[in-house]
């Protein structure tokens, strides 16, 4: 425990001297000031560019990771603390990346040495930013059912297909890819887990447009593309194994998502908006929806916190995951709703500075895609209602 | 602090169980129903739960109790929820435990180590109305020469018919204090109500009831304290076993699901079911880990547990009222009889829910400890 306390107060007192005063502010347009790296991004700042080479540089932007491959090696208790501290001073998260949240922890378990020691330093300093190739238009929850073919060339694979929804494709500079090596097998039994440079000849994006007016996501077309064999992460045709166990890290990312907000309260967000009456929401109806939400908020933290120390007591169950990621999105979509009725009218204006262009709108919408990427609500419940419930032919 | 149990908790939780289900599975509390019997709870059962040490869970070492705190209590009340066991141990070794507890003194002492043998049922009461409000509490004690007098109302007081001792929550001038009220003194009536779930509460009735100086746990002046930590403990106790009544309608339901067949199919391979049952073990999951930390925060710093508490109990209400409904539904026409046990389980919870505050009264509070 000492040790701990210890640990929090370099921390703290590191933090304090090391994280640019622009870096501790709330976001003003989270979506354009938030760190992803890789070869083209442009920093916001400078003050972002020297966050980020800072926690980088003690392998902080992957805390948890070992420090042969540049992560910070730290213990789970420590991560924890490095999390709670830069809350406290309201640091921003140094570097999002699919490489921190989704590869890593794959290439951890099942890469080769060469393949971690080439791939995670990168992504540590988030030189290289990935995206992930899972889904295909005939693919989505039945994601097994992939067709992205890569057939055996010898020296490499090549690889032909299209993927969907591939979250900023456009901007990547690695996908980590779902391909099929064998059309005789099983749908389960014949994927292969790639890596390759999204600058490969053959490789080509186009942008597809959301309902929040944004395009975050593409549609990724493979034309004869060539993957040297060394991109192969663990075995041929057993690429569904390692493609599930990055899932379970996706959904602990997203699941968490609404929750790390800071910010306004949503009780504070409608009392500005609406008012109050003796003390109390002017809209009493909304008032009982919001305090639900709230208390249903702060009890997932809580059951996020059990979440970790379950794993630690090695009593959690292997799907939990699937529970943490359908209701965190559920309650996520919950609060924005509540936030438009809060905002009102206000809320709804798509255009201009007071809306900040329609930013809360344009959340509000995103949230919709909670429940759907990584896994829809429905195929999380599925999974409970089998590998937990072990319920009979689900 | 770790959200699990500790090593001694989880032993404590297996002799609970092995016990309470043992001696007292919903069969006791049937019987006892359909006997009409004169308490409504073994006595005898009772005296064990003391030779086990559990009357005695939070009473101190010196006093012949266990010395142990909110946690190890919740782990009681949980299987008392699993077994729907009739037992004076909410509110004598939970709740009027805590109180005396919280007062301190000798004479409060005294009182603990008779309930840590088992020789003392309290009763704390503090409802009026029908909806739990103690804040718009009208019963009222008077000072008057040396000691009060006391004039009020009360009603939902837990296990009252049997108590050998009323807690009673009463204002004091501008202030509330607690006040210790024989039921057999002149002026105090008691009328035993027995619960839709075949549980019992009390009716008492408090007219120019004349009390001594020291009838007042707070001393005119903690009393405000005392009764929050002890509502506060009851509060938690209580979302422990409404966690206790949850998992065990939810487990009987889930192996309903894989032994009942329609179309040819157990109904448990309908996905209309599945997703229902799935999404309710997300809410008995979150019941489970909000009641362990609400129950933690109260052993540690009881005075600052009350916004927990509020989540724990609200949660806990939300979750196992789900239970209840979705057990009776998913059970078919079954679920409706009598002779099946799922109705108690909806019966149970639906009291427990109404004890010291449902999820709206708490989500209330909650709402307004947030400025809104
Ligand atoms: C914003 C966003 C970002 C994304 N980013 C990526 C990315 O970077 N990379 C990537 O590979 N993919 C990405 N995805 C794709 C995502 O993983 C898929 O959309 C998702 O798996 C669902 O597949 P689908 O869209 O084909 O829907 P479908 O599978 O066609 O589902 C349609 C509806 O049917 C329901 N349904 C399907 N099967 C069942 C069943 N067995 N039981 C009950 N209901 C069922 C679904 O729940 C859903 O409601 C992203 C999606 C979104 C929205």
């Amino acid at each position: 425990m000492d040790q701990l306390d210890a640990f929090r107060a370099e921390t703290r007192a590191w933090l304090e001297a090391n994280c640019p005063a622009e870096m501790r502010k709330p976001f003003e347009d989270e979506e354009a000031e938030r760190c992803w790296g890789g070869r083209n991004f442009k920093f916001f700042s400078e003050a972002q560019r020297v966050w980020l080479e800072r926690m980088a540089a003690r392998g902080w932007t992957a805390p948890d990771w070992p420090s042969d491959y540049g992560g910070g090696g730290l213990s789970k208790a420590q991560t924890i603390v490095l999390r709670q501290e830069m809350r406290a001073l309201g640091c921003r998260s140094p570097l999002d990346s699919f490489g921190i949240w989704m590869l890593g922890p794959a290439l951890l378990k099942y890469g080769s040495e060469a393949q971690k020691r080439e791939h995670l330093p990168r992504i540590v300093r988030g030189e290289i930013r990935w995206c992930q190739g899972y889904s295909e238009p005939g693919a989505g929850s039945d994601l097994a059912s992939l067709q992205t073919k890569a057939e055996d060339k010898g020296d490499h694979f090549l690889v032909n297909g299209q993927k969907v929804w591939t979250s900023y494709a456009d901007k990547a500079d690695w996908i980590f890819c779902l391909v099929r090596t064998d059309f005789q097998a099983k749908k389960h039994e014949g994927i292969s887990f790639l890596l390759f440079d999204m600058t490969t000849p053959g490789v080509t994006t186009r942008p597809i447009l959301l309902i929040s007016g944004k395009s975050p996501f593409c549609e990724t077309f493979f034309d004869d593309v060539k993957v040297p064999k060394d991109n192969l992460v663990g075995v041929e045709n057993k690429g569904w194994e390692i493609a599930k166990y990055l899932l379970t890290h996706e959904r602990d990312m997203i699941g968490g998502m609404g929750l790390v907000g800071g910010g306004r309260s949503l009780g504070e967000i409608a009392a500005q908006s609406i008012g109050l009456e003796n003390g109390m929401l002017a809209d009493p109806i909304l008032r009982g929806d919001i305090a639900r939400l709230e208390a249903d908020t702060w009890a997932f933290q809580i059951a996020m916190e059990r979440a970790g120390d379950l794993a630690k007591a090695k009593q959690a169950h292997p799907a939990y995951s699937s529970f943490l990621k359908y209701y965190g999105t559920e309650l996520n979509k919950r609060r924005h709703e509540l936030t438009m009725s809060a905002l009102g009218a206000d809320g709804l204006e798509w255009e201009g500075a007071r809306s900040q262009d329609g930013e809360a709108a344009r959340a509000w919408l995103r949230t919709k895609a909670n429940s759907i990427e990584g896994g829809t609500s429905e195929v999380q419940l599925n999974i409970i209602a089998k590998r937990i419930l072990d319920l009979p032919g689900a | 602090m770790a959200l699990v149990l500790t090593e001694e908790q989880n032993l404590l939780r297996d002799s609970a169980r092995g016990f309470i289900a043992d001696k007292a599975p919903v069969a006791h509390l049937r019987h006892l129903r359909d006997t009409r019997d004169a308490t409504g709870f073994s006595r005898d059962l009772w005296r064990e739960f003391a030779d086990m040490g559990f009357a005695g869970v939070i009473a101190p070492e010196a006093q012949g109790g266990l010395g142990l705190g909110p946690v190890e209590a919740g782990v009681i009340m949980e299987e008392i929820g699993r077994n729907l066991t009739p037992s004076p141990f909410f509110a004598t070794a939970l709740v009027g435990a805590s109180a005396l507890k919280a007062a301190g003194g000798p004479r409060a002492e005294a009182l603990l180590a008779k309930i840590a043998s088992g020789d003392l049922l309290l009763a704390l009461a503090v409802d009026e109305g029908a909806k739990h409000r103690p804040g718009a509490m009208t019963t009222q004690a008077q000072r008057s020469g040396n000691g009060f007098v006391l004039n009020g109302a009360k009603s939902f007081v837990v296990d009252g018919h049997a108590a050998d001792l009323l807690l009673v929550a009463a204002r004091l001038g501008d202030t509330v204090d607690v006040f210790m009220v024989d039921p057999k003194a002149a002026g105090v009536s008691v009328e035993r109500t027995i619960m839709t779930d075949a549980h019992n509460a009390a009716r008492v009735t408090l007219d120019n009831v004349a009390l001594d100086a020291d009838a007042a746990l707070g001393a005119g002046e903690r009393g405000a304290a005392i009764l929050e930590t002890a509502l506060n403990v009851g509060r938690a106790g209580s979302a422990a076993e409404l966690c206790g009544v949850g998992a065990e309608a939810f487990a009987r339901t889930t192996a309903y699901l894989k032994e009942r067949k329609q179309f040819g199919r157990l109904i448990g391979e309908f996905q209309a079911l599945q997703h229902r049952a799935a999404h309710l073990y997300c809410e008995l999951e979150i019941a489970q880990a909000v009641t362990l930390k609400a129950l933690q925060a109260l052993a540690a710093a009881p005075d600052k547990a009350g916004p927990l508490v509020s989540l724990a109990k609200a949660r806990a209400c939300a979750a196992a009222d789900l239970a209840v409904r979705e057990a009776v539904q998913m059970h078919g026409g079954i679920g409706m009889t009598d002779a099946v046990d799922i109705g108690l389980f909806m019966k149970r919870a639906r009291v427990a829910q109404e004890l010291f505050g449902d999820e709206r009264f708490h989500a209330d509070r909650l709402a307004r400890l947030r400025g809104y």
